[in-house]
């Protein structure tokens, strides 16, 4: 579906950890997203969207995601909060930088 | 008169059909299909879409703007060029890869264990520079538990011999042994910040390999309420290789894709990967008739995703280490267009 260039990743996040079906999870990314379900497959629709809610992209030498873009795990933090699904990753990292006293 | 379109064959061959014979091979492999797994056949609409496809003469076949699938992948990259870390990068950024995974270059659940910290390290770093889901894969490969490679007694060797009371309770020893490993790898890489967790070929070694996928992936659900599970199967039916063995009171031998998605789906997966052979003495319009007549009363009962394995020798996919790009692409667009697949 295209990964980070469009909103596959997105949409394999919901399979993956809520077992939807490809056109609810689509519909749910899209409905997240205010975008139509034939935005979530357009890499030129995408990549705005991306950027606007820090979603990561592609990097390419910092010509696409600029520094001040979230990518990794910055951006699965973005990830999360839209999609409002836990993401393992940003757990642990909650976890592991939380106050050790 | 017809001119004839280059296709392929089962094993990678190049060779020219005319349309009349490729539709003549598709519906043989529906017939095929309908004879061996007792389904039912494709409709006329279906096998006329099929038979656009392969009569195309184009180099590359695609799915319509809008109809695009999520892919998944059993391991990403050749552990050749760069670290594994890169490989899951290049994945994401070159290849728009809508899910990832960590690979052990032994892709079994048992060596694993063994190299589990560097895997965690591995997993943790990933994780740091990854967007898409980033999960972690093996196998639950039942055989590696037995001599000379693990503790259990040979079965493969009892079975001939007639001492199947032994061989039986060999694999239900094996059973327990894999499942613990596969808890504990899958545990290990979720405490590492995996995504998801993905049993490859499930049903390998027969019906016990089947069955300790399934209980291991019970004991990781229970455990792990929000982690992604995926099964890939290894062949289209279970080989009863014990006979006997039940998940929920259903028998796993000779259960075909439907049936074993609703026990997969019932242990707690969330994506579900039916795999169906290819026979390469037979067209690739062949083998893809016939592996979509197969799954596709799965597809439409399935309460999770369905990712068809569609690859090297599984899902119509030419079996050869370099599946051509004009098999695979057919393949692929065929099974999403009639199936309405989830991905592949």
């Amino acid at each position: 579906m295209g990964g980070i260039r469009t909103a596959g990743d997105l949409v394999a996040r919901m399979q993956i950890t809520r077992g939807m079906r490809l056109t609810q999870a689509k519909e749910y990314v899209a409905g997240r997203l205010g975008v139509s379900l034939m935005d979530l497959s357009d890499p030129v629709v995408m990549l705005d969207v991306r950027k606007e809610r820090g979603l990561g992209a592609s990097t390419e030498a910092g010509e696409i995601l600029y520094i001040d873009d979230p990518v990794g795990l910055e951006a699965k933090f973005h990830i999360a909060e839209l999609l409002g699904i836990p993401i393992n990753s940003v757990e642990r990292f909650k976890a592991m930088t939380g106050s050790r006293g | 008169m017809e001119h004839p379109i280059p296709t392929r064959m089962g094993d990678g061959a190049l060779v020219r059909m005319t349309p009349a014979e490729i539709e003549t091979a598709i519906r043989d492999g529906v017939a095929a299909a309908v004879k061996r797994a007792k389904v039912e056949p494709l409709t006329e609409g279906e096998i006329a879409h099929l038979l656009d496809i392969f009569s195309s003469r184009s180099r590359f076949s695609a799915v319509d703007i809008g109809d695009e699938v999520t892919l998944s992948y059993d391991g990403c990259g050749s552990q050749d060029m760069g670290t594994r870390v890169n490989d899951l990068q290049y994945y994401e950024q070159y290849l728009c890869a809508d899910s990832v995974e960590l690979y052990h270059h032994d892709y079994s659940y048992k060596p694993a264990k063994a190299v589990l910290g560097l895997e965690q390290t591995t997993m943790r770093q990933a994780q740091f520079l990854i967007t898409a889901p980033c999960g972690y894969g093996a196998m639950p490969d039942l055989g590696l538990y037995t001599v000379p490679d693990g503790p259990i007694a040979n079965w493969a060797q009892l079975l001939p011999m007639g001492r199947i009371a032994e061989a039986r309770a060999a694999q239900e020893e094996a059973v327990e042994l894999a499942a613990d490993d596969i808890v504990f790898v899958a545990a290990s890489m979720a405490e590492a910040g995996a995504d998801f967790i993905d049993l490859d070929t499930a049903g390998a070694a027969g019906d016990a390999d089947f069955l300790a996928a399934l209980r291991a992936i019970a004991r990781i659900r229970a455990r792990f309420p929000d982690l992604g599970i995926q099964i890939g199967m290894a062949s289209e039916f279970v080989l009863g290789m014990h006979g006997e063995l039940e998940y929920e009171g259903v028998r796993l031998a000779g259960l075909w894709p439907r049936e074993q998605m609703k026990l997969a789906a019932k242990a707690g997966v969330t994506i579900f990967g039916p795999a169906i052979n290819v026979n390469t003495g037979k067209s690739v319009a062949w083998n893809v008739a016939r592996t979509i007549t197969i799954v596709k009363q799965c597809c439409e009962e399935s309460t999770v995703p369905v990712h068809l394995n569609v690859g090297m020798g599984v899902g119509g996919v030419p079996m050869h280490i370099l599946p051509p790009g004009d098999a695979v692409s057919r393949a692929s667009r065929a099974a999403v267009d009639i199936l309405r697949l989830d991905g592949l």
